[in-house]
C-alpha cells in the first residue's frame, strides 16, 4: 500500500501511522453533552468500501492527512492535507 | 452417529465408506424461534447451547460462505484464561473449563492440547505486573505460574537470553492453557447442533432486517425473507456492516490481523511462547508447523488480508524472541477481520431493536471464548438476562464510562 503524501509525493505505508476515522476532526463542544462526546469517542461507521481516515505522515513531512482508501481491497483513492480543504467524514 | 473407537475400527474395515455426513444441509424454514447470524464458532456454539441448556431447537444458523469461512478458522488456536480485569476473567475461567470437558459433550476430537501458554517478560516492572496478573489469576480460581529467567531457560533453552536491550526476566505461565484445532471446534459444534435439530444454513447472507415497530421481526436473506422470534449476530469482523442494516452504530474498527505457519519440523515448542517486547507469539501445531502472529496491521480493514510492512515486523521480532526460527521456511500467510472495540473488550448484549441481540467485539481473542460466549449467548437469548460470567460485556458501557480496557491504551482500537 502506498499513500500519495500531497507534499511528499507517493510514499511507503511504513511511513504513516493511522490514527482512524476522519470524523475524529469534528470533536465536539463542551456543550454538546454526554451523548455527543460519547458518539465522538466511541462509535464509528466502520464501512466496507470507501473510508475516510486520519494518517499522520510521521517519517516524513509530519503532515496530519485525510487518506481516502478502500477498505474492502486496500485501493488509495487519494489523501489530502487535514483542515486543507479535507473535510473529516461524517 | 455417535462416534466411538468401535465405530473408527468398523468404518476402518468397511473402507471409509460409510461414514455419514456430519449435518443435513436444509432447506431454510419461512419462521424460526431464534435465528443466528454467523456460523462461526461463537454462532454456532451458541445453537448448541440453546438446544443443550434451553430446550430451544426451533433454530437456524445463517451462514453468507461455508461454516467456519471467518475468524474460527483462521485463528491461531490459542485457549488461555490470563486476564486480569474483574469483568473478564471469570468469563474466560468458565470458558477453559468448558474447553475441558468440550470432546465429552461434543462427543468431538477438537485436539484440545493443554501444552501451556508462557508469556515472556522482559524487565522489573513487567514482572511484578506479572505476578499481579498471576495473582488475579489465581484469585479467580485459575491456574498460573511466575517463573524466573532460569526456568524459562530450563523450558525453551533456544530462546534469546543474550539480548542486552531486552533481556528475558522470567514469564507467567499457564499450564492448562494450550492450543485446539479450530475446524474441529467449529465441526463438532456444527454436528452437535445439527443432532439436536437446528438447521445449519450455508451460503445464505443476511441483507436487511424486517422491523416492525422496534421489533425485529425477523432478516431478508439472499435465500429469501426468513421470520424469527429473536435474531442473534455473531459476525465477528463484519459486525458494523451487518448492525447498520438494523440502523445501530457500534463501538468497534475491524482491522486485519494476519498470521503465518512453517513448514512441518519435529517437535520443538513445549507450549504456547509469546514475546513480551513485541507483539510476537508462537506454537507449534500438532502437524509440527510453527504456527504464529503479531500486531494487526493498525488500519480499517475488510480485505482479510494484511500488507507486507507487518510481515516484516511479525518476522523481525520472531527472530529477536528466538533466532533458530529463521532457519524455517514459511509456507502459508493469510489475515482475518478482526472485530476491534474501543476498549479491545466484547459485547454480549441486548441491542436497542427488541429481539434483536449482539455477541462481537471479540478483537483477536475470541477463539478462546467460543464454549463461553456461545453459553452467554444463549442464554441470554434464552432468558433475556446477562449470564452472570458476561454481565460485564455491555453495549452501553463505553456511553457510562464502564470500560473494559485490559490494556489500558483508551479508545484507540488499533492500540489494543
Ligand atoms: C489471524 C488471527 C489469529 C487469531 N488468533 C487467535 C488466538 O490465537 N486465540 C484466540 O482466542 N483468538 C484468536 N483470534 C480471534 C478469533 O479467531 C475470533 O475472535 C473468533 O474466531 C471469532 O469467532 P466468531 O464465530 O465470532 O466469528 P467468525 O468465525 O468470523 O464467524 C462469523 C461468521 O459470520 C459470517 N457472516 C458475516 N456476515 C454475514 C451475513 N451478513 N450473513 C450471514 N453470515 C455472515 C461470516 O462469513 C463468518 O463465517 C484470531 C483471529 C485472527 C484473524
Ligand atoms: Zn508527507
Amino acid at each position: 500500500m502506498r499513500i500519495p503524501c500531497p507534499l511528499c509525493g507517493e510514499r511507503d505505508l511504513r511511513e504513516f501511522t493511522p490514527w482512524g476515522d476522519a470524523a475524529l476532526m469534528h470533536r465536539p463542544g463542551f456543550d454538546a453533552g454526554p451523548e455527543a462526546a460519547h458518539a465522538y469517542l466511541h462509535l464509528r461507521e466502520n464501512p466496507a468500501g470507501p473510508h475516510r481516515e486520519l494518517s499522520y505522515h510521521e517519517l516524513g513531512c509530519a503532515a496530519w492527512l485525510v487518506v481516502t482508501r478502500n477498505t474492502l481491497t486496500h485501493e488509495v483513492m487519494g489523501a489530502a492535507l487535514a483542515g486543507e480543504g479535507a473535510e473529516g467524514g461524517a | 452417529m455417535r462416534y466411538s473407537g468401535l465405530s473408527i475400527l468398523r468404518n476402518a474395515l468397511s473402507g471409509q465408506k460409510h461414514w455419514a455426513p456430519a449435518w443435513r444441509e436444509p432447506a431454510p424454514k419461512p419462521q424460526y424461534d431464534v435465528i443466528i447470524i454467523g456460523g462461526g464458532g461463537h454462532g454456532l456454539a451458541t445453537a448448541w447451547y440453546l438446544a443443550r441448556n434451553h430446550g430451544i431447537t426451533n433454530v437456524a444458523v445463517l451462514e453468507r460462505s461455508y461454516l467456519g469461512a471467518g475468524n474460527s478458522g483462521r485463528n491461531t488456536t490459542i485457549v488461555r484464561s490470563n486476564y486480569h480485569i474483574a469483568g473478564n476473567e471469570p468469563f474466560y475461567a468458565h470458558s477453559l473449563k468448558l474447553w475441558e470437558g468440550l470432546e465429552q459433550d461434543l462427543n468431538y476430537n477438537v485436539m484440545m492440547s493443554q501444552r501451556g501458554v508462557l508469556n515472556l517478560c522482559h524487565s522489573d516492572g513487567q514482572f511484578d505486573f506479572y505476578a499481579r496478573r498471576g495473582n488475579a489469576m489465581r484469585l479467580h480460581g485459575e491456574d498460573a505460574v511466575l517463573i524466573d529467567r532460569e526456568a524459562v531457560r530450563g523450558f525453551a533453552p533456544y530462546l534469546n537470553f543474550r539480548d542486552e536491550r531486552f533481556p528475558i526476566r522470567g514469564g507467567l505461565l499457564q499450564p492448562r492453557g494450550g492450543t485446539a484445532r479450530h475446524d474441529a471446534v467449529v465441526w463438532g459444534y456444527a454436528r452437535a447442533a445439527d443432532s439436536r435439530g437446528v438447521d445449519l444454513i450455508q451460503n445464505c447472507e443476511v441483507t436487511g432486517f424486517r422491523i416492525e415497530n422496534g421489533r425485529v421481526r425477523g432478516v431478508e436473506t439472499t435465500r429469501g425473507y426468513i421470520g424469527a422470534g429473536k435474531v442473534g449476530m455473531a459476525v465477528a469482523g463484519r459486525t458494523s456492516e451487518v448492525a447498520r442494516m438494523a440502523g445501530l452504530r457500534l463501538p468497534i474498527e475491524s482491522q486485519v490481523l494476519q498470521a503465518f505457519v512453517t513448514e512441518g519440523l519435529k517437535p520443538l515448542l513445549p507450549s504456547v511462547i509469546t514475546y513480551g517486547m513485541g507483539h510476537f507469539y508462537i506454537s507449534q501445531s500438532d502437524k509440527g508447523g510453527l504456527v504464529f502472529g503479531g500486531d494487526i496491521d493498525f488500519y480499517n480493514s475488510y480485505a482479510a488480508r494484511g500488507n507486507l510492512p507487518m510481515v516484516e515486523h511479525v518476522m523481525e521480532a520472531g527472530m529477536a524472541m528466538m533466532p533458530m526460527i529463521g532457519r524455517a521456511r514459511v509456507l502459508r500467510s493469510w489475515g482475518g477481520i478482526a472485530d476491534m472495540t474501543m476498549d479491545g473488550s466484547p459485547i454480549i448484549d441486548r441491542t436497542p431493536v427488541e429481539g434483536l441481540f449482539l455477541d462481537g467485539g471479540w478483537c483477536y481473542g475470541g477463539f478462546k471464548a467460543t464454549p463461553a460466549s456461545g453459553w452467554a449467548f444463549a442464554h441470554l437469548l434464552a432468558t433475556g438476562e446477562s449470564h452472570e460470567t458476561a454481565r460485564a460485556f455491555r453495549l452501553d458501557r463505553f456511553a457510562t464510562g464502564h470500560v473494559l480496557d485490559e490494556e489500558g491504551t483508551g479508545a484507540q482500537p488499533n492500540r489494543h
